[in-house]
This record gives C-alpha cells, structure tokens and sequence, in this order.
C-alpha cells in the first residue's frame, strides 16, 4: 500500500535549515494497522503530512497503491487525497456551521457525486458510527467522541485506500478514546489501511505495527500482539 | 468542474449561503457598505434626472430653440445714413428671413399693445365691466412656437382669421374672471376692445414661466390688429424658431444679418436689432443638468467602489478567520480553484444582494422625493427615474468589481497550505 524509500525531508528556518528526516524506509501492507510513535519534534508529523499529501519531499520516493506521488501542484494533491485518503485529526476539524450529515457528506461534494447520493452514502457512514440519530446535530451539539466518529464517519465516506489518523484521542478522555479505538479496530478489521500518529503507548498497544522515530529516522518497527479496544468498552 | 457548472450548481450556493448564514453580523455590514453605495447612486441620478425633467417641464409652453429679435437704433453711420436711426421691421422681413435661413422652421411676426410700446394696454369693456389688457396681434404659426394650451371650447387664431381679418380674440384667464360671471361660457361672447366689438373664440390656459406673458393677455388676429392700430407693414418683433437639430446661436447670427442687410445697417453694427436667445439659454440650463448627471454618476459610483471595497476588506477578515475551515476543505479534496470561485461568488453574491436592495430603497426614496415635490409648481424637479441602462450598468460594475475584490480574499484563501491552516495552534 505505501512505500516510501530513503525519504528526506528538511525545513528552512531563516538562514539555517532543519533536517527533520533523514533517510525514512517504510513499507506499509495493505490491511495494516500502523501506529507511529514518537517525541515531539521526531518527525512523526512531517511523515503524516507527506503521507497525506499535505507536504512535499525533498528527496527519495513515495509510491501510494503502486502510484508514484511526484510533481504535485495543489488541484492534482488535492484530486489525490480526495481519492485515495481519509483524515482524522486531532482536534476533529468539523465544519462548525454545518451538520453531521453535511459534514460527512463533504469530501464527496469535492468528488462530484449527486447531492441524493451523497446524502445517502452520508447517512450510511453516520450510521456505521452509531450516530444516525445525531445526523441534523451541529458540531457544537456534539461531545468530543461524537465529533470524532462524525471525523472518521467523514474520511470512510470517501471510501480511501488509507485513513490517517493524527493523534485521534489526543482531545478525548480515556473512555471515549477506547470507543474511537474499538472504531478504528472494526474499520481495520474489514480491510482498511490505517496509520496513526500517538504518543500514547496504550493507544499504539491497540495497533498491529509500531514504529518508532527518533529525531527523524525510525529506530523501533515491531509487530505487536493488538489489544483489543473492545474489552474496555 | 469548470467555472460554468460551478456557477449554476446547487451545491455551490449551498456552499456560500452556509458560510454567510454562519456569520449574519459580518454579512450584514458588509451589504450594508454597497447597499449605501447603490442607494446614493441611485437617488443622485434620479434626482439629477427629476431636476433634468423639471426644467424640461419649465420649458415646455416655448420650442426650446426659439429666439426673439427686434429692432433698435444704429451705432454706426452706413450708406449714407447718420446712427441712431430706428429700423423698422416690416412683415415681409418674415418671407425673406424664411428664404434665405433654411434652418428656420418657424417664423411668427407680432405686434403687441402694451408691452414694448409704452401704452399700459388696451381698455376691453363688456358691459359695465372693465379692464386694462395687453393686446398682441398674431399669427396662427405663434402657437407652433410657444404652445397655448386653448380650454374647449375654443381656439387659436387660424388663417382664415388673418385672411378676413375677422375681429376675434383668444382672451386669458383672469379677464374671462374679471369681465365675465362665474360659469358662463365666454366662447361667442362679445368684448369691447378699444371700443370695437370683438368675439371671444377661446381662453388660453396661463402657463408661467413664459416670459413676459400673462393670464390677461388677449390674442387677436395679426391683420386685424394692423387696422384696429394702424401699424401698417410694421411688426414689433419676430418669434422664430429653428429647426430641431440646428444651431440656434448661429440661426440667431444669420437672422441678425439679414435683417441688417435688408434695413442697409452696417454689418458690424451690433446694435442695431436685439434678440433673446432661449435656445442659448436653455442650452446651458440642460448642461447644467446634465453636468448634475454626470456628478451624479462619479459620486454614485465611487461610493459604489468604496462599498465594494469594503466587502472586500471584511472577505479578507473572515478569509484570515475561517483559514482553518479552508484548510479542512482542502484536505478533504477541494482543488484550490474550487476554493477561490467559492470565495469570488460569496464576493459577487453579496454585492449582487446588497445592489439589489439599494435599488429598491433607492427607488422608494425617489417615489417619495417625487410624492413630495409633485404639489410645487414651481419646483424644477418632475418624475425622477434613474433609466434602465445606468442601473444595469451599475450592476455591472457591482459584478466586475465584486469580482475582482473578491479575488485578493480568494488568493489569500488558495494561498494558505493544508498544512499550516491545520496546525493546531
């Protein structure tokens, strides 16, 4: 699914430049649940960006379902992650104005689909989170793990070869970030390609893979025995 | 997508209606910027119009390219003449005039009791009422000059009246008052006008501003007038007027010349014949209006920018605050053309809404300016109506300028990358 070979990638502060990774090897299976784990400052943020299309490499290569992701100007990045990512951030990203439905029903607004099919694949996706009923609800109506399955609702909506998700329990409490994990475990489960950005050693635990950085290369990569977020619940 | 289909989807509006519905404060500012600018654009030049179709108004009873002249005494010795002599205008002045100046649409000879002569008028006796009037002698063409509005029953002088010299006379509104009972009918009726028996055939309706004209003037056939006074060939002064499309300061030159060049006064004598040129006149009062129409414009459109401006000014805010939003939008697959045209439009949409209103309260206000001014007579300002092409112009220019404002915002939007706008602060 991802293949990312000798990956450099450094930021210009002023005169003098920041080398934030330095030589990233990586390659992701399909059906994988990966967590990337790391310091602040490790370059686990930067991996994300440039997996997500959001930030261009200086050097090496990166091949996403066998696409070599090169050249991209805005329109072709922004076609891209329409169609091959989902996002989940942190701190949600909702449209505070619009509701749950339309907020899922976004990225597929960015894909040209009908407005009825849209609704309609909305509706099923909000569903598949447990929040059907919430589906007129603003944001601002929500609770944290609401707002974050209405986010994940929205980046399965697109149906992505892979979800990002970057630090996706950062803003909830232990509870419901067991609920976003049972969540993200159930998509994965059905084949979903899922990488997540934490700093927290119980969340990875939750994940098939961990890789660790460290000051922009990775020093750890091990299969783990997945703890199953269920159990919590 | 492209730009068209954006345009006439339903989803884009969604779109735009969403974001301007999320911040009913700043839109409402916002319309009110441009709504102030239509609206003074709009009352301005409807004023600027009503005061255009006022004067209009105040010139209606008179061709507006018509001139008088009349005779006065030389300043310069010529062919055997001293100065100071007093040419005299005679009636076949008329006929060559009309030959030699094909600009001369009309050409109406009068004589006049009362005005120029030093007499106060003339005494009009009906029965034991009486009454001092001025009297003219005319011609039916005067009226092709200097419209008289004639209550029915009743009629100008016609050129049967000159032919036969019938002893007929068109009298004013206050001498129908002053010699007549209340509700009787003068038209038939006989006046004493210095003591012949004269038959009123009309009453002509006052309209001031005319001149020196007024309510008790009586009209009475030219070749009749010639034999009550005596004046012979004589004419007191011409009312001319030229063509529609001519020159009248030049008509009035050329007049000039001839009369002097028939009555052999010195081609550089100016003044020898006097005339008033109310074409001239006119002439500068239109341009009066039209340079109020053209202030009008600039001011009306500038304060239009300066609204569209600060449309742009608060996109540029709201673009900064939402940066966040455009970001996610962008993540999620929105191209950054798709994000710039959602920007132009909310520009162009609520530049668009807001013209729309101040037209309509510009409109009101007109209608209101026109309810209020339509009881004084005397005011110059008549139906104010700002003409069709000038309020699509100014949606025009609402558009191209909302455009256009509405692209430094868009650029600003496009130009924020994912990445920064969804760093978490």
């Amino acid at each position: 699914m991802i293949q990312i070979k000798d990956l450099h990638k450094s930021y210009k502060m002023g005169s003098s430049s920041l080398h934030v990774l330095k030589g990233i090897n990586l390659t992701v299976e399909e059906g994988e649940l990966v967590a990337i784990m790391g310091s602040s400052g490790s370059g686990k943020s930067t991996l994300l960006n440039i997996i997500g299309m959001l930030d261009l490499l200086d050097e090496g290569s990166y091949e996403l379902d066998n696409v070599l992701i090169k050249d991209l100007d805005e329109t072709k990045a922004a076609k891209y992650r329409n169609k091959f990512l989902g996002f989940i951030f942190q701190s949600f990203n909702l449209i505070n104005y619009k509701t749950a439905v339309e907020n899922v029903s976004l990225p597929l607004y960015y894909q040209g689909m009908k407005r009825a099919e849209r609704q309609e694949k909305a509706l099923k996706y909000l569903t598949s989170v447990g929040l059907l009923d919430w589906a007129t609800h603003l944001p601002s109506e929500l609770s944290g793990g609401q707002k974050q399955r209405v986010a994940i609702a929205r980046a399965m909506a697109s149906e992505p070869k892979l979800l990002l998700a970057d630090e996706p329990t950062g803003a909830i409490d232990t509870q419901t970030s067991n609920e976003v994990m049972d969540l993200i475990q159930k998509i994965n489960q059905e084949g979903k390609t899922i990488l997540v950005i934490t700093h927290e050693e119980d969340i990875a635990q939750m994940c098939k893979r961990i890789i660790r950085l460290k000051d922009g290369v990775i020093v750890e990569d091990t299969k783990v025995n997945q703890v199953l977020a269920t159990q919590y619940v | 997508m492209n730009s068209f289909k954006i345009i006439f989807d339903r989803d884009t509006w969604q779109e735009i209606f969403g974001s301007i519905q999320k911040n009913k404060v700043r839109t409402i500012i916002t319309v009110i910027g441009v709504l102030w600018g239509i609206f003074i654009y709009i009352a301005l030049s409807g004023s600027a119009k009503g005061l255009d179709n006022g004067f209009e108004r105040q010139f209606q009873n008179i061709a507006m390219n018509s001139m008088f002249v009349w005779a006065k005494s030389t300043s310069i010795p010529y062919d055997g003449f001293k100065t100071g002599r007093n040419p005299q205008l005679k009636l076949n002045d008329a006929v060559t005039l009309r030959n030699n100046i094909p600009e001369i649409e009309f050409i109406a000879p009068r004589n006049a009791r009362g005005i120029f002569d030093g007499s106060s008028g003339s005494q009009i006796v009906r029965g034991s009422k009486s009454g001092t009037y001025n009297i003219y002698g005319d011609f039916p063409e005067y009226t092709k000059i200097a419209t008289k509005k004639i209550f029915t029953p009743g009629r100008f002088i016609n050129q049967s009246d000159i032919n036969l010299a019938r002893k007929v006379c068109v009298i004013g509104e206050r001498t129908q008052k002053e010699l007549f009972e209340k509700g009787e009918d003068p038209v038939g009726k006989f006046v004493r006008i210095d003591d012949i028996y004269f038959q009123v055939i009309g009453v002509h309706k006052y309209i001031e501003g005319g001149g020196f004209e007024s309510d008790g003037d009586i009209f009475i056939p030219f070749a009749t007038f010639r034999k009550l006074y005596n004046t012979g060939e004589n004419v007191e002064w011409f009312t001319i007027a030229a063509f529609d499309d001519a020159d009248v300061v030049q008509v009035e030159k050329d007049v000039k010349q001839t009369l002097k060049r028939i009555h052999r006064v010195d081609p550089k004598d100016e003044r020898a014949f006097g005339s008033f040129n109310l074409g001239e006149v006119f002439n500068r009062i239109m341009g009066f209006a039209e340079g109020m129409t053209f202030l009008s414009l600039v001011v009306g459109i500038a304060t239009i920018i300066a609204g569209v401006i600060g449309i742009g000014n608060i996109l540029l805010i709201s673009v900064k605050e939402r940066t966040k939003e455009l970001g996610v939008r962008r993540a999620l697959g929105a191209t950054p053309s798709e994000v710039r045209m959602q920007i132009i439009l909310e520009s162009v949409f609520l530049t668009v809404l807001a013209g729309i209103f101040g037209i309509i309260l510009g409109a009101f206000v007109l209608a209101g300016i026109n309810a209020g001014t339509a009881s004084l007579e005397d005011f110059p300002y008549t139906n104010p109506t700002v003409p069709i092409p000038f309020v699509l112009g100014a949606l025009a220019i609402m558009v191209t300028l909302g455009t256009i404002i509405g692209l430094i915002p868009a650029q600003r939007a496009v130009s924020i990358k994912p990445i920064d706008a969804l760093r978490e602060e």
